[in-house]
């Protein structure tokens, strides 16, 4: 998150009543347009990929490749060897495929479709994120909220809890959890909680900012004065009110969530499809395994490129989104309509510097304004407006 | 009301009236927008305001009606998106130049340099709150030297800090309160130490742009008679921008009313306060109960202020206007001259068409003639 | 002062969570990895009679102290220093292994954060001084360069500059043909060796930086004081300057999620160049279900992130005025 949660206080402006309204007024803005087309075009992917696979991202098939394993037939890995109905865990002598018309993407070190691997791998990774992200942001409104409307020893306790998450840095921790709890190799779930533990607390921090303004506000006082419930009074008039915010926290959050679960398949602790048991597939392995086998050195660009450039992709749209969410909430950093391009759109010469309010007409006259008004009374009169 | 038990500092009495004095800042048919091209909003549509050396000018309006805009917009201050779209506003500088000249300059068509040199050592500005006007993290101190430095090079640094006690204790406070920062003083004191830094280069004009309205009544009044005391002794001509009425009519020689972008009533203060011409005015009097005088009605202006995206068709006011005419829903009145007075009023109601209403037509005391020695006026109360 | 009382208590309350957190996990893990791995190791003769005592020491194995003994334990050994006998470095103690491979994650770190930092709030400054200008296009640049993960941009700039053109060599942290020592040779392979990663890190973390301060910078413009600096005459740089000194502040607040992302993206640059660092320590002792180390180097990385962190709150007492006096 880029905005200091502080400064949103005056420029967010609660209303009691439309809540409806706001919440649905999604301003379009071309950041939250082009973010809101990423990930659509990522979670149908994430939707139907399985069903998209032209092979099993697991599979290999002797016909692609000269596959020559190094100790025998039904030795590579993704093979089962029928005698001894053990899986082949050596890696074929040959060179993978480049991309071709059987393989759009070609093939990995290991003779696997890696056009395969990668539409497998985008729901895992899409669950995991969006899942940590949910958990996360769920926690640090708990958090958050009740810290900042609550007050006294609770905000104390609280605020020490997500202080102390926030101050122990995320990745380290991650990676002792993910090494000691067990399941986080084959679980998604838990990766996905692993990753949430790590990630809630920034965002309780904004929350509780923020809602600690809103509890002064006239609309909840008087709320307040009236009888209602604490929770009512906090789901009621204060939540509609954070929503912005917890979106722009969410979709933060999510951001770091694919970040720390890429880091933690890369390092090879979340598990791998290729183990027993087996994990999902994801962006993350994928690059694990290319660093593996060292494929940045020797070239195989189509191996490792495509799904660095998936999570850059994803994590753009998440980021743009969320850009887009901090100037509506923001509006400070909203372009103001006078940018360079809209004056010379308007044939107008320009300049836009704070403290020197640029003057666009070079006539000085009453005749120009009088004229303007006449013609503005005219198109009154006739009822244009 | 409360009076600070301060004694006022003794001056001499201004000789011409305000009226006559010349102009030292002329604001003339000044039009601005908010954006471009179709979207824009007319904020400031063809105002004319003239302020004079030593006089204070009120500049009265509701909320929306433009009167920090076009302040704003003069000195060439005001922030995106803000364009100004027409007029000029020229500075007529009190200052001999080296063969006996005065200088005139247009803020709107000056370089940067010539605004910069002008700004604050001719034109200086008091905003609404002096803790957003205030640098936070420096010292009150630190902010003055940097004035200083760059407005009066050939100070040193010790005569900046001593110019710079000097100017605080002018307002009120002591010298050691150049070592605060902004947020250890409070509300009261911060407008001080905004007024003193206005006043450091001895300006010939200053703008106060809602300079009280942050401010509790008692501090209200305290800052206001310290202004007005500053007026008398230092002599510059100050725009005063505010919603209040009623702080207008003890403070200001002249007073404007504007609404919707346009202006509305120009006239001496006592003038308007006693004998609006305007339905609006006429409302906006009738607001605040006056301390003295007889009682009357209190009623407020139905409606509400209009949308600038939307304008009501000829007059703005129309809508809210009990005395509204048919021509008044067509076309928009100009300001003009009222006869045989220096007035001016935008209403159509003094066209000649129809009859004046009784309120709008109550005896200007300007005309009564001189006040029989003795006689204080019972509205403007002694601030000096 | 009382400020800064403040902070260090709560440091050291954070500390506690962790080196406690860290302490509790292998053991309240169902299955007792720690266990497992010991008797795996002694099986395969890689820990020798002294380094199984050790551990069952410090483990509390094969002896039944209580939990609270042992955790007492811990905290008696690490006021002495002793962090422990790693499993897979050949029984050395944890301590020395970190004391070798400290200096260079705070060399590479050190160096790259700061010129990071400073690049990315001078670029953020002038992004948010020249808005509306040319170069507004370095924003959605930067967005693009926040998304893309450390270690893809180590893998690009490998592929890049050292495999294909060969400029920079691609692993270790020095030429090992070089003799360690104040020689220049010995140096200059140094910064050869770092030049690659220290790039990664900067380039990975710099868009954060210009975004976060061209941001703060535009909220900033939008306060009375500076249109009110501009009104009183001053120069450009003056008025630029009186923003930034207000926008530089919730960089420095906001310092503990920097970082935290900063040291994860070190992590992984020193795992795909191989440099040795704590980073990559703490990546092999993972791998090498090394305990000892992974709990001892988790408990130094903790302790000098919140060791930076202090001293990120000092110096934003120091420019805020208003810090100091709400302690």
């Amino acid at each position: 998150m880029t905005t200091d949660a502080t400064t949103l206080v005056t420029a967010a402006g609660p209303s009691p009543g439309s809540r409806m309204s706001r919440v649905l007024r999604i301003p379009r803005s071309p950041k939250i347009i082009i973010g809101l087309i990423i990930l659509g075009v990522f979670a149908i992917f994430a939707i139907i990929g399985p069903l998209l696979e032209p092979y099993s991202p697991n599979e290999i098939n002797r016909s692609w490749v000269k596959v020559t394993c190094q100790y025998g037939p039904y030795q590579c890995i993704g093979e089962i060897n029928p005698v001894t109905h053990l899986p082949g865990t050596q890696v074929p002598l040959d060179v993978p495929l480049a991309p071709s018309g059987a393989h759009p993407l070609g093939t990995t070190l290991y003779g696997q479709d890696v056009w395969s691997q990668l539409l497998a791998s985008t729901r895992p990774t899409l669950v995991v994120a969006f899942l940590a992200g949910l958990v996360a942001t769920a926690l640090s409104i708990i958090v958050g909220v009740s810290a900042g409307y609550l007050g006294g020893n609770a905000d104390e306790g609280l605020s020490l809890l997500s202080n102390v998450f926030l101050a122990i840095p995320g990745v380290p921790l991650l990676i002792v959890l993910a090494s000691y709890v067990p399941g986080a190799d084959t679980s998604v779930i838990v990766i996905g909680l692993i990753v949430a533990v790590t990630g809630w607390a920034y965002g309780s921090r904004v929350l509780r900012a923020q809602t600690l303004s809103l509890r002064n506000r006239d609309f909840v006082e008087a709320a307040r004065v009236s009888g209602e419930g604490r929770l009512r009074i906090i789901l009621a008039e204060v939540m509609p009110n954070l929503l912005p915010i917890i979106a722009s926290s969410f979709l933060f959050t999510t951001l770091y969530a694919i970040g720390a679960y890429v880091t933690l398949a890369f390092l090879g602790l979340a598990g791998s499809p290729t183990s027993s048991p087996a994990g999902p597939w994801n962006w993350g392995i994928m690059l694990n395994q290319v660093f593996d086998q060292n494929a940045v050195n020797t070239g195989y660009w189509w191996w490792w490129l495509p799904p660095g450039i998936c999570i850059a992709l994803v994590g753009t749209g998440l980021a743009l989104l969320n850009f887009g969410i901090d100037e509506f909430i923001n509006p400070r950093l909203r372009a103001s309509g006078l940018t360079r391009k809209a004056a010379r759109r308007e044939g107008i010469p320009f300049r836009s510097t704070l403290g020197f309010t640029p003057v666009i007409s070079e006539s000085a006259g009453r005749g120009h304004v009088a004229a303007a008004l006449a013609a503005a009374d005219d198109g009154a009169a006739r009822g244009v407006r | 009301m409360s009076t600070t038990p301060r004694p006022t500092p003794t001056s001499a009495p201004v000789t011409s009236t305000p009226r006559e004095a010349e102009p030292v800042l002329e604001i003339r048919d000044l039009s601005v927008d908010y954006g471009f091209g179709a979207d824009a909003v007319h904020a400031v549509v063809g105002c004319d305001v003239v302020l004079r050396r030593g006089q204070v000018l009120g500049l009265a309006g509701e909320s929306g009606s433009g009167k920090s805009t076009l302040a704003m917009a003069a000195i060439r201050l005001l922030r995106a998106p803000g364009v100004i779209t027409g007029g000029e506003v020229l500075f007529h500088s009190a200052a001999e130049g080296a063969d006996g000249s005065h200088e005139s300059i247009d803020l709107l068509r000056a370089a940067d340099a010539d605004l910069r040199r002008v700004r604050w050592s001719e034109i200086s500005v008091v905003l609404q709150s002096a803790l957003n006007a205030l640098n936070p993290v420096i010292t009150i101190g630190a902010q003055f030297d940097d004035l200083l430095k760059v407005h009066r090079p050939q100070l040193t640094e010790s005569e900046r800090w001593d110019r710079g006690v000097q100017l605080m204790e002018m307002v009120g406070m002591t010298g050691d309160r150049l070592r605060s920062f902004s947020h250890e003083l409070s509300g009261g004191m911060r407008q001080r130490a905004m007024i003193a830094m206005a006043l450091a280069l001895e300006p010939q004009v200053m703008i106060l742009d809602e300079p009280t309205t942050a401010l509790d009544v008692v501090t209200q009044r305290e800052i206001l008679e310290e202004l007005m005391g500053l007026r008398d002794r230092l002599g510059f001509a100050a725009l005063f921008i505010t919603h209040d009425l009623s702080l207008l009519v003890e403070l200001a020689d002249e007073i404007v009313v504007m609404y919707a972008g346009r202006l509305m009533e120009r006239a001496a203060a006592d003038s308007l306060f006693r004998s609006p011409r305007v339905p609006y005015t006429y409302g906006l009097l009738h607001c605040f109960p006056p301390m003295h005088g007889e009682r009357r009605p209190m009623e407020g202006i139905p409606g509400s202020p209009p949308d600038l995206r939307a304008l009501p068709t000829g007059c703005a006011f129309h809508p809210r206007c009990p005395w509204a005419m048919e021509r008044c829903r067509k076309e928009t009145p100009a300001l003009l001259r009222l006869d045989g007075s220096g007035r001016e009023a935008a209403c159509w109601l003094h066209s000649g068409e129809a009859t004046v209403p009784a309120e709008l037509d109550l005896p200007d005391p300007a005309n009564r003639g001189p006040r029989p020695a003795g006689e204080r006026d019972p509205v403007r109360r002694a601030t000096r | 002062m009382r400020f800064v009382v403040r902070r260090i208590a709560f440091y050291l309350v954070a500390a506690w969570v962790a080196i406690t957190v860290s302490f509790f996990l292998p053991r309240m893990v169902p299955g007792d990895p720690v266990g497992a791995a010991l008797a795996q190791r002694t099986a395969s003769g890689q820990c020798d009679a002294s380094c199984v005592k050790a551990i069952q020491l410090e483990f509390g194995i094969g002896n039944h102290s209580t939990l609270l003994s042992q955790y007492l334990q811990y905290w008696a050994n690490l006021f002495h220093g002793n962090l422990g006998i790693s499993y897979f470095e050949s029984s050395q103690p944890v301590s020395s292994l970190i004391g070798t491979y400290l200096p260079w994650t705070i060399g590479l770190l050190g160096v790259a954060t700061v010129i990071s930092f400073v690049l990315g709030t001078l670029i953020g400054i002038v992004l948010g001084w020249r808005r509306g200008s040319r170069l507004d296009w370095v924003v959605p640049g930067a967005t693009f360069f926040q998304a893309i993960p450390y270690f893809f941009l180590a893998m690009v700039l490998v592929e890049l500059f050292a495999t294909i053109l060969k400029w920079f060599p691609n692993q270790g942290p020095y030429d090992i043909s070089q003799t360690p020592g104040w020689n220049l040779g010995y140096i200059g392979s140094i910064i050869d060796h770092g030049l690659l990663p220290a790039v990664t890190v900067v380039l990975a973390s710099i868009a954060g930086f210009i975004l976060g301060m061209r941001n703060q910078m535009l909220t900033t413009m939008d306060e009375d004081f500076v249109l009110v600096a501009r009104a009183k005459g001053l120069p450009n740089r003056r008025v630029v300057w009186y923003a930034a000194r207000n926008a530089i502040l919730p960089s420095v607040s906001n310092f503990s999620l920097a970082i935290s992302l900063v040291v994860a993206g070190q992590i992984l640059v020193e795992v795909v160049f191989s440099y040795p660092g704590i980073g990559f320590l703490l990546f092999k002792a993972v791998v090498n279900h090394d305990y000892p180390l992974v709990q001892g180097v988790f408990v130094v990385i903790v302790l000098v992130v919140l060791a930076a962190n202090l001293i990120a709150d000092v110096v934003y007492a120091f420019i805020d005025p208003r810090a100091r006096q709400e302690a």
